[in-house]
C-alpha cells in the first residue's frame, strides 16, 4: 500500500534532472553495450539495442520542435495534442481505439515537452504488428471527435486548476517566468485556463501536420527484436509521415536574473522553494565540468552540499537539490526546497552561502574525485530496464552525442581536471544572479 | 487514489497500485531461488543478467503497525537515522561510500515493513553486503543527531501531508476506516507523536525489531545464489539470532454503522468521491476470495475497458475520472474501494448513486465470462512487463515475505488468478461489498471567504 519514502522527491527530481538536463550514460570496462543503426527501407532510421530477456519491444521516439512552438493564445496545444491523439483515429472511435489497446496490453503515449514532443511504445511481441499499426493510425489519422476532446480538455483544465493551488509548481512557474520573461520557455506548456478552451479541433489538426515528419523524427528501439523485423516495423508506422516538418524556430535567450526573493503568496505551513540562476548549454566545451560541479553541489541523493548544509546539519527540509537545465534555446541552473514557514529565511540564506562559498573557491580535490567515480560507476544503471535504455538512445540523437557515445561518455567525465572544476565553479556559479522563487508565507526574509 | 489526476496518469496510479500490492506479478516468472541462514534469516536470489548490476535489498518484518501506542512514527524515524552511523562507521561514510563506487541507496517504511537498497555495479556487491550487515546490530545514535532529523520528518510530513488537502483527508479515511486496527495510525506518525519520540525510545524499537532471524536479504541482478550465498553466510550468517518475534496484532471488530469523512478545503479545486470496504488479504480474513477480488477490481475499475470508466466517464459523461481499488498484499485487513472525481458542475448525490449502481450492478447480475477472461489476460500480461523493470521483483518478494507470504505462494499467483471464474467474482463481491457498513469519503472545495 502506501510507502513513505524518504527520498520520493528527489527521484522524482532526478527524473526531471534527467530529461531537462541531459542523458547520464557511460562506460565501465565490464560493459559493452552495442547500438545498432537500423535504417529501413523508406528510410526511417532507428537505433536498436537488441535485448532478450522478455518477449516485449519498447520504443521511444522524438519530434524536435515542442510546445514552445504553441501559437501565442493558444498555449498548451501541443500537450493537448499529446493527450488526444489516441483517443480515435481511422475508423476507429475512441472507445474502440482505446479498448483496442487495452485488450492487447499494449501501451501508446504521448508527452509534449518545450523541445520535444516524445512518444513511447510497449508492446509484447505476439501484439507488435497490431501495436505499429496503431501507432501509425494515431500519428497519421486521428480524428479528434468533439467527445473525447472535451473530455481530455475537462481534465487538463481541472489539472491546472489544481496547479493554481500546488506550491512547489507555483514556486517553479514563477522561476520560468521570471528566467525567460518574454520568451516562449516562460510559458507552461499545459497551457492557462484561458489558452487551453481557445484550442480548436482545426489547431489540433495543423498541428499534426506540421509537427509530425520524418526529418524532426529520432527514434530508439529496445527489446527483443531483429534489425529486419524492425525495418518493417519503422515503414509500418511512420513511412506515412510527411518528410518535413514545418519549418521552426526558437530564439536564444539567455535567463535575466538577479538575487533577490519573489514570493507567491499562499496560505500553507511550508513554504516551497525554487531557485535559479543562468545556465551552461549542452554543447557547451565545459558542459561535463559543469554537470559534474552539479553533482558535488546539489545532485547526489545522500551526498551534496546543499544536503550536508541544508538538510543534515540543520534539519531544515526534507527535499533540497540542484539541476542542469539546457534546453535547446536557453540554459538555467535550477534547484528546490520546501521549508516550515518560521525557517525560509533561514534556508535561504543556509543556500546563499553554499552558492557564494562554491562560486569563491571551487569543488575540493576529493570532492572531485568522489564526484567523477560516482557519475562514472552509476553508468550500468541506466541499462536496466528497456524504458531508461531506449530513453537514452533517443537522448544521445536529440543531443547530436554520435552512435558510439556510451563508449566514449565516462572518457568525458574522467577528462574534468580540478583546474577546469575551479575555472567553471567561479564563472558558472554566480550567487550575485541566484534568485528565489517561494510560495507560501515565509518569515524571516530580508524585505527588498 | 481518489484524488483527480488525467487520464494518463490515472492508468499509471492504478497500474502501481496494481504492480506493488495485488500483481506479485510473478507466476514462474521471476523464478527465484531461496534459502535462509543458519541465524534465522531468509535470502532471496533473483537473477537478471541483463545489465552488470545488482539491487541488494534488507527487508525488516516491522512497520509502523508494529508500533506502540502512543510511539507513531517511530518506524519511519528510525529509518532515517539509520543512516547517521555505526560503531564501525561515521556519519555519512555509508551513504559516502555507496555514491564514490557509483551506486544509488534509498529505504522506504510501510504499514508490515521497512526497507533499505542499494542499486550498484555487481563487483561492490560485497562492500554494501558488509556496511548493511554492520548497521543491523552496530547502529550509534545520539540526541543531537535526532534532533535535526526528526525536523526533517516533521518538514516531510508537512510537504506530503500538511500541504496535500487530499493527503489530510486519507488520513482521517483511514483512522475511520479501521476501528481498531493499527492501520488506523498514519505509517509517517502523528504530529504530536513524532515529537515525543527521543533517542532512548528510538534504541529500544531497534533492538527489539532490528535482528537476522526478523529480515530478509533480496537480491536481484547480475548475480547467482552460488555466488551470494558464501557472502551472506560471511555478513549476514555471523549476526547472532536475536529472540523470537511475535507480531501481535489487534483484530477488527464488526463494523456497525456506515461513516462518511468531509474534507472542505479552500485549496481543493478538483472534488472528488471514495467509499472504501473492509475486505480479507492473502493473510487476513477469508483469504481464498482474495484471487476474485483482484479479477473484480479490475473488471470495475482496472483501465479504459472497466465498467466505471465506461458508464460514468464515457457514456453519463458526469466524471472526469473513475476507477477501483484493491490489494491483497497487507498482513492485516485489506479494503476494496471505488473512486470518482467528478465533472465540474455534478453533484455528489448523483456521483455516489451512479457508482453505486454499478457495484449493485454486479451484485445483481454478476460479471460475464468474457469481462473475466479479458481481466484475467491483461493480468498475465502484466507479469511479463513487471519482469521487464528491474527492481519489480525484489520489491514483489520482500513486500510479501515481510506480511507472511511464501516464495511458493508469490509464484502462484497467475495460477491462482487464473482458476478465477464467474460464480467466484459475484460471490466475492457479495462478501465484501452487500450489507457491509462502508467508510464514503468527499473532499470539496470551500469558497473562500
Amino acid at each position: 500500500m502506501i510507502s513513505t519514502q524518504r527520498f520520493t522527491l528527489r527521484l522524482t527530481t532526478f527524473v526531471i534532472g534527467a530529461m531537462c538536463a541531459f542523458i547520464l550514460i557511460a562506460t565501465t570496462p565490464a560493459f559493452a553495450v552495442q547500438v545498432e543503426r537500423v535504417v529501413s527501407k523508406g528510410g526511417i532510421e532507428a537505433w536498436l539495442i537488441r535485448d532478450h530477456s522478455n518477449p516485449i519491444t519498447t520504443m521511444k521516439f522524438t519530434f524536435r520542435g515542442g510546445a514552445a512552438l504553441d501559437p501565442v493564445g493558444k498555449e498548451g496545444l501541443a500537450d493537448l495534442a499529446a493527450s488526444t491523439i489516441d483517443e480515435g483515429a481511422g475508423d476507429m472511435d475512441s472507445n474502440t481505439f482505446q479498448q483496442t489497446l487495452d485488450a492487447r496490453s499494449i501501451s501508446i503515449s504521448f508527452d509534449a515537452g518545450l523541445d520535444t514532443f516524445q512518444g513511447t511504445l510497449r508492446t509484447l511481441n505476439k501484439n507488435r504488428d497490431k501495436a505499429f499499426d496503431m501507432l501509425r493510425l494515431a500519428l497519421t489519422e486521428p480524428r479528434f471527435d468533439a467527445d473525447p476532446v472535451a473530455r481530455i480538455r475537462a481534465q487538463i483544465l481541472s489539472k491546472i486548476e489544481q496547479d493554481q493551488e500546488d506550491p512547489g509548481y507555483q514556486a517553479r512557474r514563477k522561476a520560468m517566468e521570471t528566467a525567460f520573461k518574454g520568451h516562449p520557455y516562460a510559458r507552461s506548456s499545459s497551457g492557462t485556463l484561458e489558452s487551453v478552451a481557445q484550442i480548436t479541433r482545426d489547431d489540433l489538426k495543423g498541428f499534426v501536420a506540421r509537427r509530425f515528419a520524418r526529418d524532426n523524427l529520432l527514434i530508439g528501439v529496445v527489446g527483443d527484436i531483429q534489425a529486419d523485423e524492425l525495418k518493417g516495423l519503422l515503414d509500418a508506422a511512420f513511412s506515412g509521415l510527411p518528410a518535413k516538418a514545418a519549418p521552426w524556430e526558437v530564439a536564444k535567450i539567455k535567463p535575466d536574473l538577479s538575487a533577490g526573493v519573489d514570493i507567491t503568496p499562499m496560505k500553507v505551513g511550508q513554504s516551497a522553494i525554487q531557485f535559479a540562476q543562468p545556465g551552461i548549454s549542452r554543447d557547451d566545451p565545459d558542459f561535463y565540468t559543469a554537470y559534474v560541479l552539479n553533482y558535488i553541489v546539489g545532485g547526489g541523493t545522500f551526498v551534496s552540499r546543499l544536503y550536508d548544509e541544508v538538510r543534515e546539519k540543520r534539519g531544515l527540509a526534507y527535499s533540497i537539490y540542484s539541476y542542469l537545465m539546457p534546453m535547446d534555446a536557453g540554459a538555467a541552473i535550477m534547484g528546490g526546497s520546501g521549508t516550515a514557514n518560521a525557517r525560509a529565511g533561514e534556508t535561504v540564506a543556509t543556500i546563499r552561502d553554499v552558492w557564494a562559498k562554491f562560486a569563491a573557491k571551487g569543488p575540493t580535490v576529493s570532492e572531485l574525485t568522489d564526484a567523477k567515480t560516482y557519475l562514472t560507476g552509476a553508468f550500468p544503471l541506466r541499462f536496466t530496464s528497456s524504458s531508461s535504455i531506449a530513453a537514452t538512445l533517443v537522448a544521445m540523437q536529440e543531443d547530436g552525442l554520435g552512435i558510439d557515445y556510451i563508449d566514449k561518455r565516462n572518457a568525458f567525465i574522467e577528462a574534468v581536471t580540478f583546474e577546469d572544476a575551479k575555472r567553471v565553479a567561479k564563472s558558472l556559479y554566480q550567487p550575485d544572479k541566484l534568485r528565489f522563487f517561494i510560495a507560501g508565507e515565509p518569515e524571516g526574509l530580508p524585505t527588498e | 487514489m481518489n484524488i483527480f489526476a488525467p487520464k494518463r496518469f490515472v492508468w499509471l496510479a492504478v497500474l502501481a497500485l496494481f504492480v506493488l500490492s495485488s500483481a506479485p506479478a510473478a507466476a514462474q516468472i521471476f523464478n527465484p531461488e531461496t534459502f535462509t541462514l543458519k541465524n534465522g534469516m531468509q535470502v532471496v536470489v533473483i537473477s537478471n543478467h541483463r545489465a552488470p548490476v545488482v539491487q541488494h535489498m534488507v527487508w525488516y518484518k516491522v512497520g509502523s503497525a508494529d508500533e506502540a501506542p502512543g510511539e507513531s512514527g517511530i518506524a519511519h524515524l528510525l529509518e532515517h537515522l539509520m543512516f547517521k552511523g555505526t560503531k564501525n562507521f561515521g556519519p555519512g561514510e555509508f551513504s559516502g561510500a555507496v555514491a564514490r563506487n557509483g551506486g544509488r541507496e534509498n529505504a522506504f517504511t510501510s504499514f508490515d515493513y521497512t526497507a533499505y537498497f542499494q542499486t550498484i555495479a555487481k563487483d561492490r556487491l560485497e562492500m554494501v553486503m558488509r556496511m548493511e550487515a554492520d548497521r543491523m546490530t552496530n547502529l550509534l545514535i545520539n540526541a543531537d543527531q535526532v534532533a535535526p532529523e526528526r525536523d526533517v520528518v516533521l518538514e516531510e510530513r508537512r510537504s506530503r501531508v500538511d500541504n496535500e488537502p487530499g493527503a489530510q483527508l486519507s488520513e482521517q479515511v483511514g483512522a475511520a476506516m479501521y476501528l481498531n486496527y493499527p492501520y488506523r495510525r498514519p505509517i509517517i506518525g502523528w504530529e504530536h507523536e513524532i515529537r515525543a519520540l527521543d533517542v532512548d525510545r528510538i534504541l529500544a524499537f531497534y533492538k527489539k525489531y532490528y535482528a537476522p532471524n526478523n529480515a530478509i536479504l533480496v537480491v536481484e541482478g547480475d548475480v547467482t545464489v552460488d555466488e551470494l550465498r558464501p557472502l551472506a553466510e560471511k555478513y549476514y550468517g555471523a549476526i547472532p539470532r536475536g529472540p523470537d518475534i511475535e507480531r501481535a496484532r489487534t483484530t477488527e471488530p464488526p463494523a456497525r454503522a456506515d461513516r462518511r469523512v468531509v474534507l472542505a478545503h479552500e485549496r481543493v479545486t478538483q472534488s472528488s468521491w471514495s467509499r472504501r470496504y473492509l475486505a480479507p488479504s492473502d493473510h487476513y480474513g477469508k483469504s481464498e476470495i482474495t484471487p476474485a477480488l483482484q479479477v473484480l477490481a479490475e473488471i470495475l475499475g482496472g483501465g479504459p475497458s472497466s465498467r466505471l470508466h465506461t458508464k460514468l466517464v464515457l457514456e453519463d459523461k458526469i466524471a472526469l475520472a473513475a476507477g477501483a481499488f484493491y490489494g491483497p498484499d497487507d498482513l492485516g485487513p485489506s479494503v476494496f474501494g471505488f473512486y470518482v472525481s467528478p465533472k465540474p458542475g455534478v453533484d455528489m448525490t448523483s456521483i455516489e448513486a451512479a457508482a453505486m449502481n454499478e457495484v449493485t450492478r454486479v451484485l445483481n447480475d454478476g460479471v460475464t465470462d468474457a469481462e473475466v477472461a479479458q481481466a484475467i489476460e491483461r493480468m498475465r500480461d502484466t507479469a511479463v512487463f513487471a519482469r521487464d523493470n528491474f527492481g519489480t521483483a525484489s520489491r514483489v518478494f520482500g513486500s510479501a515475505l515481510t506480511s507472511g507470504s511464501t516464495v511458493e505462494f508469490v509464484e502462484g499467483w497467475l495460477d491462482r488468478i487464473g482458476a478465477v471464474d464467474a460464480a467466484a467474482v459475484k460471490a466475492a463481491g457479495e462478501y465484501v461489498l452487500k450489507g457491509t457498513h462502508h467508510v464514503t469519503a468527499e473532499l470539496l472545495n470551500k469558497p473562500q471567504s
